[in-house]
């Protein structure tokens, strides 16, 4: 089989056909959302069965402002007077998109293993707790200090996940649950040493939970200057996209962790520990989620908050669902749910609620985990491999 | 009751299961069904059963066309089922489990036992069944349980009675009984429709046989018919069904062991203290009715089953490998094809080049460090796919979309290539056409000259006896004795029913 074909394979059997098509029905559904209960439209109710063209029309322009701004938030300003503006909204959909790209890659490693890691923001906080300790404790030179940061925080991630695969493989307990309570126990103790003075609280501490900023050599170069914020994440999370290739498609440690994903049974009887295995899988997949956690901590130049997490974890399920699990198909998700978080305020601005844009990121994701039902909407047909 | 088939089809998709089946069948007449797996047997009994609903044809009963939305409909009509997995309640009594759905009930409306009782015991002395109606269900021997199905499916007044594959999980003598009873049920005017792909039930019990194959019905037979008409018929070409053997030149001890206790899934001792030893180019087969702890045996050996702590021991060529884990029993040369391939031996959404490497990750040929060998392993597959004769479209195809042969093939094909120096074959031909069956056995013997120890797993008796040098007989858990291959039917019979030869 050439190249190309495998390539092909590769793209088909994430089904992109039913990936476009959801993403298709969400944003349907979101414009009716936009347009019922916009403002606008709802003072034209009044006339609705006398002039129904006017709530027609009025609806229809609400939609064509909602996803205007959405495109002028997230890809190019074309209104705006100096070019940096114009191509803000660009950079800020591939900053935003890094955290998702790279948690959304530690979710999928989980699912491709038959593991349901929703413990991304627990593992992401115990990153961001390393990170930002190095970050804002060590005194290390410009590079070095953002890579030792870096590495930390993958560590710190890591190992918490490794802690989930090791209690789920010793003691039968489930994955969903014990990283459901490690959230918590993360996100808590993450908040007491940003309130205790000598952990993380700041210096200069007002008494709100609140850390130093990172020091300026541990922080993410930008990439295009001080106009731009986009820093490198994107360019870590791109690696990370190939290194996640590698090793699930390439790697023998990949196919291994494939075996115990489809049939742990037959792992089993092919000499495989399916214990050690859930250890190294969950080790790994937390471990993608610390970058997304150095990339949050070093990427501000601001003192960090609990809330800095910003609900990345659970985002990156919906990423890697939407992404079907593959490296390239998580990197293109993760650029849309970006637009769409990169987007939100210029919406939010054309007079739209940007809970919206939830709803849609919601309905695509529900839409992508239910086949049968796309299936059903658009009459495809069933895919043939069993 | 005279039932009839006319037109019978059924799809799935793009499959045709059953195509335009015509079947007719007298009162008291016993009919057989013969086909391979996945020929539409079951596929049709479960369409006369109202489980599926036909796309075409007609269901006639004394002439009378029925219209089944589910399997309540056709009992209604008359019709029973005896399903190849017993649907009966372990910890119910058989009074309990015989009204199950139908319960009697008294003025009050509690469930009136006596009359439960008085129905089992009506049909058990009329048919000469010794069915105790206060026994549980879980302390009866399967032979009996069998009969509580088919007590269950006469109170209900069937009149065409299904049997899909009985015969499997029973011992010679038990099959033998079945067959009385079936005649005296056919006698008594029951219609009776015996689903089996063994030939030797056929000629003994049928009084017709329709051959199906490929959802068609391809000819009718009689019972004289030879065993090999029957299965070239059943195969669509003509069948050697003997294997050609040399004599056996045995030569030292691969595998000893000695005193080795297993326990189940529910901490029952499945195996209890077995001791035996396989040579090299040898067969040994371990005989037995399904569920008398050969499984636990053959998974103890591969290390997935830990024995008992303090139990005996397993070495291979005078290694121990007691304990150990899995890869060390591969690494030591164990080859492993478990009774449930499609759980233990393949994974279904891999393609075929990616099974053939199941076991052999850790390093060459399909390995080169961490990286695996693409272009390596992409050869070895193209080779096995052609020395093995597995039909396939390529060698990445998934291994879930090959027929049962096929899949077979794969999983005998990666532990032959292996350089093993015992073979454990579980069940090596359940599930698989008669082609593969040749095939697979001819391999299996080509190990066995070329000096490999070889445990053959069976609960077959045909298979056993054409492959086998030395016959171990495992009843409860225990070896009841190691006999010659030369060793009659009726002997190895009373040994699967536990008594010592």
């Amino acid at each position: 089989m050439s190249k190309t074909n495998k390539l092909l394979k590769e793209i088909m059997s994430a089904s992109p056909m039913r990936v476009a098509l959801s993403v298709l029905l969400g944003f349907a559904i979101g414009s009716v959302f936009m347009a019922v209960f916009n403002e606008n439209v709802v003072l034209t109710y009044e006339t609705l069965f006398s002039n129904p063209g006017l709530t027609l029309s009025t609806a229809g322009q609400t939609i064509m402002d909602g996803y205007g701004a959405l495109f002028r938030g997230s890809i190019v300003n074309l209104n705006a007077e100096d070019p940096v503006s114009m191509f803000r909204p660009i950079t800020e959909t591939l900053r935003l998109s890094a955290p998702l790209i790279m948690a959304g890659l530690g979710v999928a490693l989980g699912f491709r293993v038959g593991l349901f890691n929703v413990g991304g923001t627990g593992q992401l906080v115990m990153g961001l707790l390393g990170a930002t300790w190095v970050s804002t404790r060590l005194e290390l030179p410009w590079g070095l200090h953002m890579v030792v940061a870096l590495i930390v925080a993958v560590i710190f991630a890591g190992a918490t996940g490794g802690l989930v695969g090791f209690l789920k493989a010793k003691t039968g307990a489930h994955e969903v649950i014990v990283t459901i309570m490690m959230n918590y126990i993360a996100l808590d103790l993450f908040t007491w040493f940003l309130r205790t003075p000598g952990l993380l609280l700041e210096a200069s501490g007002g008494g709100n939970p609140k850390s130093d900023p990172p020091a300026l050599t541990a922080q993410l170069p930008r990439l295009l200057g001080e106009d731009f914020k986009l820093n490198i994440g994107i360019l870590l999370a791109l690696v990370a996209a190939g290194v996640y290739w590698w090793l699930m498609e390439r790697s023998t440690i990949g196919y291994r962790f494939r075996m115990v994903g489809f049939n742990a049974s037959a792992a089993k009887a092919s000499g495989i520990s399916v214990e050690r295995t859930y250890v190294w899988a969950m080790a790994a997949s937390a471990a993608f989620i610390g970058l997304a956690a150095a990339n949050q901590g070093l990427g501000e130049a601001g003192g960090l908050t609990s809330s800095i997490h910003a609900n990345i974890g659970f985002d990156a399920i919906t990423v890697a669902l939407l992404g079907g699990s593959r490296a390239g198909g998580v990197v293109i998700a993760g650029l849309v749910f970006g637009a769409f978080k990169a987007g939100s305020p210029a919406m939010q601005i054309a007079g739209i609620s940007p809970e919206v844009m939830g709803i849609v990121q919601a309905l695509i994701v529900l839409f992508v985990a239910a086949p049968p039902l796309i299936r059903a909407i658009f009459h495809l047909p069933k895919p043939e491999v069993k | 009751m005279k039932l009839e088939l006319r037109g019978v089809t059924k799809r799935f998709g793009s499959l045709i299961a059953n195509d335009n089946i015509n079947l007719v069948v007298e009162a008291g007449e016993i009919r057989s069904l013969l086909g391979e797996n996945g020929a539409g047997k079951s596929t049709l009994m479960n369409v006369l059963y109202g489980l599926y609903q036909a796309d075409g044809g007609e269901i006639r009963l004394d002439g009378k066309v029925q219209n089944f939305k589910g399997p309540g409909d056709a009992m209604n009509a008359g019709i029973g089922m005896v399903h190849q997995h017993f649907m009966l309640i372990p910890v119910f009594t058989v009074a309990e489990n015989v009204v199950l759905g139908n319960e009697p009930v008294n003025a009050i409306g509690a469930m009136d036992l006596d009359t439960a009782r008085a129905r089992v015991k009506e049909i058990s002395d009329r048919f000469g069944f010794n069915v105790d109606p206060d026994a549980l269900v879980q302390d009866l021997p399967v032979g009996v349980q069998q009969r509580v199905e088919i007590i269950k499916a006469l109170t209900r007044n069937a009149k065409v009675l299904v049997l899909d594959e009985p015969t499997a999980v029973l011992t010679p003598q038990e099959t033998d009984e079945l067959m009385d009873i079936m005649r005296d049920l056919a006698k008594s005017g029951t219609s009776i429709i015996f689903i089996t792909h063994k030939l030797r039930e056929v000629q003994s019990v049928a009084d017709k046989i329709t051959v199906i194959r490929q959802g068609k019905v391809v000819g009718e037979a009689s019972p004289k018919d030879s065993a090999s008409k029957l299965a070239s018929l059943m195969v669509g070409r003509e069948v050697d069904l003997s294997v050609d053997k040399e004599k056996q030149k045995s030569g030292e001890v691969v595998l000893s062991v000695s005193d080795m206790s297993v326990l189940d899934d529910r901490d029952q001792r499945a195996v209890d203290g077995v001791s035996f030893e396989v040579h090299s180019g040898e067969i040994l087969a371990i005989a037995g009715v399904q569920g008398n702890g050969q499984t636990e045996l053959a998974e103890a050996l591969l290390g997935l089953r830990p024995t008992v702590k303090g139990s005996g021991s397993i070495t291979l060529d005078g290694k121990s490998l007691s304990h150990l884990s899995v890869r060390k029993h591969l690494d030591a040369g164990i080859g492993y094809v478990p009774e449930d391939r499609k759980k233990d031996g393949l994974i279904s959404q891999f393609n075929i080049a990616e099974n053939f490497m199941l076991n052999g990750s850790f390093g060459k040929p399909f390995a080169k460090g961490v990286n695996i060998d693409f272009a390596e392993r992409d050869r070895i597959a193209e080779k096995l796919i052609k020395d093995f004769d597995v039909r396939t479209p390529s060698a990445f195809t998934p291994a879930g979309n090959l027929s049962g042969g096929n899949q077979q093939k794969v999983v005998v094909a990666r532990e032959l290539s292996r350089d093993v120096r015992l073979l454990i074959a579980a069940q090596p031909t359940r599930g698989v056409d008669v082609g593969s069956i040749e095939f697979i056995h001819e391999r299996i013997v080509a190990e066995r000259d070329s000096g490999r120890a070889i445990i053959l797993v069976s609960t077959e008796l045909d298979e056993v006896l054409a492959l086998a040098d030395r016959i171990a007989v495992m009843y409860r858990g225990r070896i009841i004795g190691i006999v010659a291959a030369t060793t009659s039917r009726e002997t190895l019979g009373k040994m699967m029913a536990g008594i010592a030869a």
